[in-house]
């Protein structure tokens, strides 16, 4: 190092991006994915599912307080939770298997920080203008204009905050009651407070942070490119055609020169503010506005379009060295992918299929271990759960077996009677039972205790111990 | 560490500190501005928090214990307070019905019987778990309360007269039997006699005649004939599994020439009606309940 050598910058101050207005294919399906997006994601709520008196009507719910989350047909108890886990598998490995097989575009068009990100820039350009405007605007003084297109602005990224991040709740809510207490302003609390939590990140990360949580806090950003192969779609700057670059004046011939005016439209349209021509970027979400904001260019110099496109990395290579293009779908990586989600697929499918509706499950009791009663017989206590997972209530019989002369008893309120216990509809049924018999030759014995639905065929066993202290 | 002149480092162009450690500089960088204002804000929160929390100590001793009280008034205290209100307010709710309601009604109502076994459970607890054990299993000397052996009766209102006035515990109400020490006047051989006679009722084994007598004149009164046991004095049942003080031989006939005799305490007055209502419920649920 010499003296004068320019001072290293370690941090960069955030360089305010100003996504300019684009139209094109590719415009058209991000809004498409939108309003897709945003629809499923209000609307889905509301949607009823009739299950009858004992479950509630909605059709997604995830019901804390009363520990049941419901899916349309699927009702999961929280013991069987890994459902959830298998979801968040198969989300997961279908990212990877449509990352391999076209790029980001779960970036460019579907992850909600994109989609929230182009609906406040989308307010941000109603109210202020396009980029030009929005440039100036931004590096104005203070004045009376400026306060009240930022006031409303920000007011308006506050409502939309308020209604995307607010609908979060109607998922753990009995959704149409709810609304009626947000707009008798009966809010609880705890909803409340979700409710403020969701509107401010939302606010925050789609007003503020942008494009800043793709490149220094998404962590999928990091390793997406550990799916990205020779065949992966790409976004990618056609090098060969397109240099070298330069002013263009009207008239004036082709011959000799590359077919990028330099016009910079495709770095103005770029909502993570990159150069796509510098080839492919970790920043880049491949959103495909570039293409479309380089394509309007080709179109009015009347040069056939696609200078920028989607391409594969073997594509590119392919046209420097004048060999045929090709695009293969099929992959080793592909297969990968498509059986690891098959088998985690058919997994929960299968769990689904054999979910049982009733289950026992059965606690001895440790203090005391037994009781010895006045005619030497022994006496054992048990608690008892019965899982009632259907929507009807039921009763069982209880019985035990695996010792000579063994006999149970149901204890509680009213008249108790093991061979026929009622456990309500979607609820556990919670019974202490003890269990009589001779004192056996053992000081401890394996007995089983059988639970048998009255009316059906429905059947549960549970392995169990009856101690009897020495001999 | 030497102290040097500061300069301006070459590389950065930031100034210096002036230390250095084995030829390493310490730059003099300013404080990143997000944790300045993280730490301008901790000041303000620390202030406002003063301001709204008792915070600072006072002579006068203001404040519930001292000190300031706190814009909202709000103290550890008060919160504890309100917390117990709570429970009581949430207890409320059963305990008039409770105090109303007969046994018989209790155990109907699956409410009133839930609520009296978890106050009972928790009385028990506390006042009655030094002697019968946590689980009420009870210990050599101190009654099983599981079992189906009652020396003053299993039904529910037995317990409750036996929980409140107790057993030789002094109380006019009180459970009262005393088995005399045979051994000031029965000779040996007789103690052996009546014990050999005693194992063999408890065993079902063929009775000695020799015990017989003296069993039946001295014992039978309380102990009823063939030592079935009299409930209404105490007398406890002979012809069982279940010895409060040992079922051995020698255990027998230490009990016949001096016995031992437990004290339970009344709990009238000690402990709410309710409460010993609660208890009695939790103890006859016990399973030995008659």
């Amino acid at each position: 190092m010499t003296d004068t050598a320019a001072p290293l910058k370690l941090f960069v101050k955030k360089e305010r991006i100003f996504p300019k207005r684009v139209w094109g294919k590719f415009r058209k399906i991000k809004w498409l994915s939108m309003v897709t997006l945003l629809g499923i994601y209000y609307l889905a709520p509301f949607i009823r599912w009739d299950r009858g008196p004992h479950a509630p009507d909605q059709a997604i719910l995830i019901d804390m307080p009363a520990r049941r989350a419901y899916f349309f047909f699927i009702e999961i108890w929280p013991q069987e939770v890994y459902y959830l886990t298998g979801l968040l598998i198969l989300a997961a490995i279908g990212l990877f298997l449509v990352t391999s097989l076209l790029g980001r575009v779960w970036c460019g068009y579907a992850c909600p920080q994109t989609v929230w990100t182009d609906l406040f820039v989308w307010v941000e350009r109603i109210v202020q203008g396009d980029r030009a405007k929005r440039q100036r605007l931004y590096q104005a003084p203070w004045s009376f204009e400026k306060l009240w297109k930022l006031g409303l602005t920000h007011s308006a990224w506050l409502v939309i905050g308020m209604l995307t991040g607010g609908a979060w709740v109607f998922y753990f809510n009995d959704a149409p009651t709810l609304i009626e207490q947000i707009v008798h302003l009966d809010v609880p609390w705890s909803v409340l407070g979700w409710i403020i939590a969701l509107t401010l990140s939302t606010y925050v990360m789609a007003g503020f942070a942008r494009e800043q949580v793709c490149i220094y806090m998404c962590p999928y950003a990091r390793f997406q490119s550990a799916m990205f192969d020779k065949d992966t779609l790409v976004i990618g700057y056609d090098e060969l055609r397109g240099e070298q670059r330069g002013k263009h004046k009207k008239g004036e011939s082709w011959e000799g020169r590359g077919h990028c005016i330099d016009c910079t439209a495709c770095v103005q349209v770029c909502p993570v503010g990159i150069d796509i021509r510098d080839g492919l970027q970790m920043e880049c979400i491949a959103c495909g506005l570039c293409i479309d904001a380089c394509n309007d260019i080709m179109h009015k110099l009347e040069l056939p379009p696609d200078l920028i496109r989607y391409d594969t990395p073997h594509n590119q290579e392919c046209r420097k060295e004048g060999k045929p293009e090709y695009f293969s779908l099929f992959r080793l990586r592909t297969f990968y992918y498509i059986a690891i989600m098959t088998v985690v697929g058919g997994a929960i499918l299968f769990g689904l299929l054999n979910r049982s509706e009733t289950e026992l499950h059965v606690l001895h009791d440790r203090n005391p271990m037994f009781v010895q009663l006045s005619n030497g017989d022994i006496r054992n206590g048990y608690d008892i759960k019965i899982l009632n997972k259907t929507q009807e209530d039921r009763i069982f019989s209880l019985s035990a077996e695996g010792l000579t002369g063994l006999t149970l008893k149901a204890q509680g309120a009213g008249e108790l009677d093991a061979g026929s216990l009622l456990v309500f509809a979607d609820s556990v049924g919670h019974f202490r039972v003890f269990a009589f018999a001779p004192k056996p030759e053992t000081t401890r014995s394996d007995i089983r205790f059988v639970l048998q639905e009255k009316e059906t065929e429905a059947r549960e066993e549970y392995e169990t111990l009856f101690v009897s202290g020495k001999q | 560490m030497t102290k040097k002149q500061n300069e301006i480092d070459k590389i950065s162009g930031v100034q210096t500190t002036g230390h250095e450690w084995d030829g390493i500089k310490e730059l003099d960088n300013p404080m990143p501005r997000w944790w300045l204002i993280v730490f301008y804000l901790c000041i303000i929160w620390a202030i406002g928090y003063w301001v709204v929390y008792p915070a600072w100590p006072t002579l006068s001793g203001d404040g519930e214990r001292g000190g300031t009280e706190g814009s909202q008034g709000w103290t550890q205290y008060k919160q504890l307070k309100e917390a117990q209100a709570e429970i009581v307010a949430r207890k409320a709710v059963y305990q008039g019905r409770f105090d109303q309601a007969s046994y018989a009604e209790i155990k109907e109502d699956p409410s009133l019987y839930a609520f009296a076994l978890a106050g009972g459970k928790a009385a028990f607890g506390d006042n009655c778990a030094t002697c019968h054990g946590t689980g009420g299993a009870g210990a050599s000397g101190y009654p099983n309360l599981n079992d189906d052996d009652w020396l003053w009766g299993g039904d529910i209102d037995a317990i409750e007269q036996t929980l409140r006035y107790g057993v030789r515990s002094g109380h006019d109400e009180a459970r009262f039997n005393e088995m005399p020490a045979f051994g000031s006047f029965m000779d040996t051989a007789d103690i052996q006699a009546v014990a050999d006679y005693v194992y063999a009722v408890a065993h079902g084994e063929a009775l000695p005649e020799a015990g017989e007598a003296i069993f039946d004149e001295q014992c039978s009164v309380c102990h009823g004939s063939a030592g079935v046991g009299v409930q209404e004095l105490g007398g406890p049942k002979l012809a069982d599994a279940i010895w409060l003080y040992g079922g051995s031989k020698s255990d027998i006939v230490a009990q016949i020439r001096n016995p031992k005799h437990g004290i339970m305490p009344a709990w009238d007055g000690r402990l709410s009606d309710s409460t010993i209502r609660q208890l009695t419920v939790y103890v006859h649920s016990l399973g030995g309940g008659e």
